[in-house]
């Protein structure tokens, strides 16, 4: 199992009373609440968290791409991904994801993730997104040339990164005569795409085709989901003709490791609920524009819409295995119980969430480290599987 | 007085058409809802000319085809239409984003066209005035700000869509994203030709109009100093369904005599 380290960097010092007059912290809250002096704090802060991460054992470090809101002050994930390229030696590092078709020129794209990839000589992890609705909102990009967008940029991306260049490129929306990437990245063929989704058929069906094999990573859902949408990659696959590798599949979700179930809970709950029902929440139409998602899927969507904006507990949240929390042994117990059901090759821990301060984070991060990281990262190596037999 | 419906099959696609009355032609470009049903105006202009109410691809019953990403492309379409039908003489009535696209049919060929005429058209860059971010309300909102008088809204609200109808209401509002999302409801560049309009324009509009406030009709009165502009009073963003008699008074008016 590779495990990772996820950081969605919020704006964790927000302004709780004054933001409570306007309904999400997505798009239109004022950016007279962001104070430069606590963002500077608050980003070498998460920094340096990501970096602890190496020294304690994760396989890799993640930073994401979030524009014009609290819920994540990383609208460059580039920016951040450079800041550890040269502050860690050992870990991969990801960018979950850069999204496509918020960009004019997805060669731009190319060009950062190749430098970053020569940078660290290959630990990049290319993530791939379309963007979330609000961006849509916020940008003006149109939604509903999203899957058109992200598929032709992911498609000029890939050449420019594989193809001798020069060599030029006419497609719908992009339109290149000259494509000779200045560096080529490191890796071979280029540096592995890995697909997050809140789990999709098409995206599946995309990243999963033959051609491309790219890792799916099933983000913030309920166990339940996580299990249907990687199953679906896995059916997918060998409807396509071949048996996908673990290594293929991943799950992203919070954690929280207390010294027991109870002390995790009442440290957790006031910070997580901020995360789940504060930061993340946005309405239906900022969320779900015309065209980001089929009309087949937002007729589902409109019928679960209540229970989409309602708000979660931790309680609700761990018993639908969107939130890890508990004493060492009980996230253990919880993680081997889901991996046996799963199989997924890949682990998203999130140890900051919403305003979890900085000693509860690197506590939480500790804890992680020393009592559930070494039996986790064992899953699914050949000493693992020995040991379930035995 | 009714209206037929019928199929027609121009460019590739299969759209939607009611047709009545008699008399010079007049051609309905409808809004963003599409075409709900027959309404009380629709029978009123049919009494003096020949309505033609087309559903304009990529909404209600009609096809949604491949070239359809702007509106050009259904300007485009709307010339081979009227060329198809033989339409000449023409009063064309655009409503909404319906009045954009009159205009954006008009800026490149008015040879079929006898007069335009627009209701709380889109279409052109309104220094000062923001329309209202029709994407981000709800349903509930969109319907409550369509409308002036709040009781033509407590009642769609009242009984809400079938699953065929919301069916549609999804549909009409893709293609709508798609025309207008970004820039939003206009083309910037529109207003550089729009002098080439050359026939006798009216543009009708609701006072307390909330999706496009009332003060970008100043934006059209500059760049079409030619046009007659109609305020009407306590009235929402669709003066032929919210004051249907007002708003044929003011048509009618205009028209006759042209």
């Amino acid at each position: 199992m590779q495990v990772i380290l996820f950081h969605l960097m919020p704006y964790a010092d927000l302004d709780l009373q004054k933001s409570s007059a306007y309904d999400t912290v997505w798009m239109k809250l004022p950016n007279a609440l962001f104070d430069p002096v606590k963002g500077h704090q608050l980003y070498n802060r998460f920094l340096d968290e990501l970096e602890y991460g190496e020294t304690l054992g994760w396989d890799g470090v993640a930073v994401n791409e979030h524009h014009q809101t609290a819920y994540g002050i990383m609208p460059s994930p580039i920016v951040t991904a450079s800041a550890l390229a040269r502050r860690t030696t050992r870990a991969k590092i990801a960018i979950l994801g850069s999204a496509l078709p918020l960009r004019e020129h997805p060669l731009t794209i190319a060009e950062e993730h190749a430098m970053i990839d020569v940078i660290t000589g290959g630990r990049l992890i290319s993530g791939f997104v379309r963007g979330i609705g609000a961006e849509y909102h916020t940008f003006g990009v149109n939604p509903t040339f999203s899957h058109d967008r992200f598929h032709e940029a992911h498609d000029l991306i890939v050449r420019a990164w594989t193809d001798p260049g020069p060599f030029s490129f006419q497609g719908k929306h992009y339109n290149v005569s000259y494509v000779n990437l200045w560096p080529r990245p490191f890796q071979r063929p280029h540096p592995p795409i890995w697909i997050p989704s809140q789990g999709s058929k098409e995206t599946i069906d995309w990243a999963s085709h033959p051609d491309r094999r790219y890792t799916y990573l099933q983000t913030f859902s309920p166990a339940k989901a996580v299990e249907k949408y990687l199953n679906l990659y896995r059916e997918t696959a060998r409807g396509a003709g071949y048996e996908p590798g673990d290594h293929q599949l991943g799950w992203a979700v919070p954690v929280y490791v207390g010294a027991s179930d109870e002390a995790a809970r009442r440290e957790a709950k006031p910070h997580f609920e901020i995360f789940r029902n504060r930061f993340l929440k946005m309405p239906f139409e900022m969320l779900l524009p015309p065209g980001y998602t089929s009309r087949e899927s937002l007729r589902g969507i409109a019928a679960a819409k209540g229970s989409l904006s309602g708000d979660i507990t931790l309680e609700k949240a761990v018993e639908l295995g969107m939130f890890l929390c508990g004493s060492a042994s009980t996230v253990c117990e919880m993680l081997e119980s889901y991996w046996r059901d799963m199989r997924f090759g890949n682990l998203l821990t999130m140890c900051q969430f919403g305003t979890l301060p900085e000693d509860m984070t690197r506590a939480n991060m500790e804890r992680f480290a020393r009592d559930v990281l070494p039996a986790i990262k064992a899953l699914g190596t050949e000493k693992a599987e020995a040991l379930a037999t035995a | 007085m009714s209206f037929v419906e019928s199929f027609v099959q121009i460019d590739g696609c299969k759209t939607r058409l009611l047709r009545g009355g008699q008399g010079a032609p007049l051609l309905y470009l409808h809004g963003a809802n599409g075409v709900t049903g027959i309404q009380p105006f629709m029978l009123k202009l049919a009494e003096r000319f020949d309505v033609w109410i087309p559903e304009h691809p990529g909404f209600g019953q009609s096809d949604e085809p491949d070239w359809l990403e702007n509106i050009h492309d259904l300007a485009y379409y709307y010339l081979n239409f009227m060329r198809h039908h033989q339409l000449s003489g023409a009063h064309v009535l655009g409503s909404s984003i319906g009045g954009w696209l009159a205009l954006e049919i008009a800026v490149r060929d008015t040879s079929r066209i006898k007069t335009l005429s627009l209701i709380g058209p889109s279409g052109i860059r309104t220094p000062g005035v923001v329309p209202g971010d029709v994407f981000l309300w709800s349903p509930e909102q969109r319907i409550r700000n369509t409308f002036h008088d709040q009781t033509l809204a407590d009642r769609m609200l009242a009984s809400p869509p079938s699953p065929e109808q919301q069916e549609i209401l999804l549909k009409n509002r893709f293609t709508f994203a798609r025309l207008a999302w970004e820039p939003r409801l206009h083309d910037p560049k529109l207003h550089k030709w729009i002098s080439r309009i050359d026939v006798p324009t009216q543009i009708i509009w609701g006072e307390q109009d909330k999706i496009l406030p009332v003060g970008a009709a100043q934006a059209f009165r500059e760049a079409m100093p030619q046009a007659s502009i109609a305020v009407v009073p306590d009235c929402g963003h669709l003066p032929q369904s919210e004051r249907p008699d007002q708003f044929c008074d003011v048509l009618f008016k205009f028209l006759s005599g042209k």
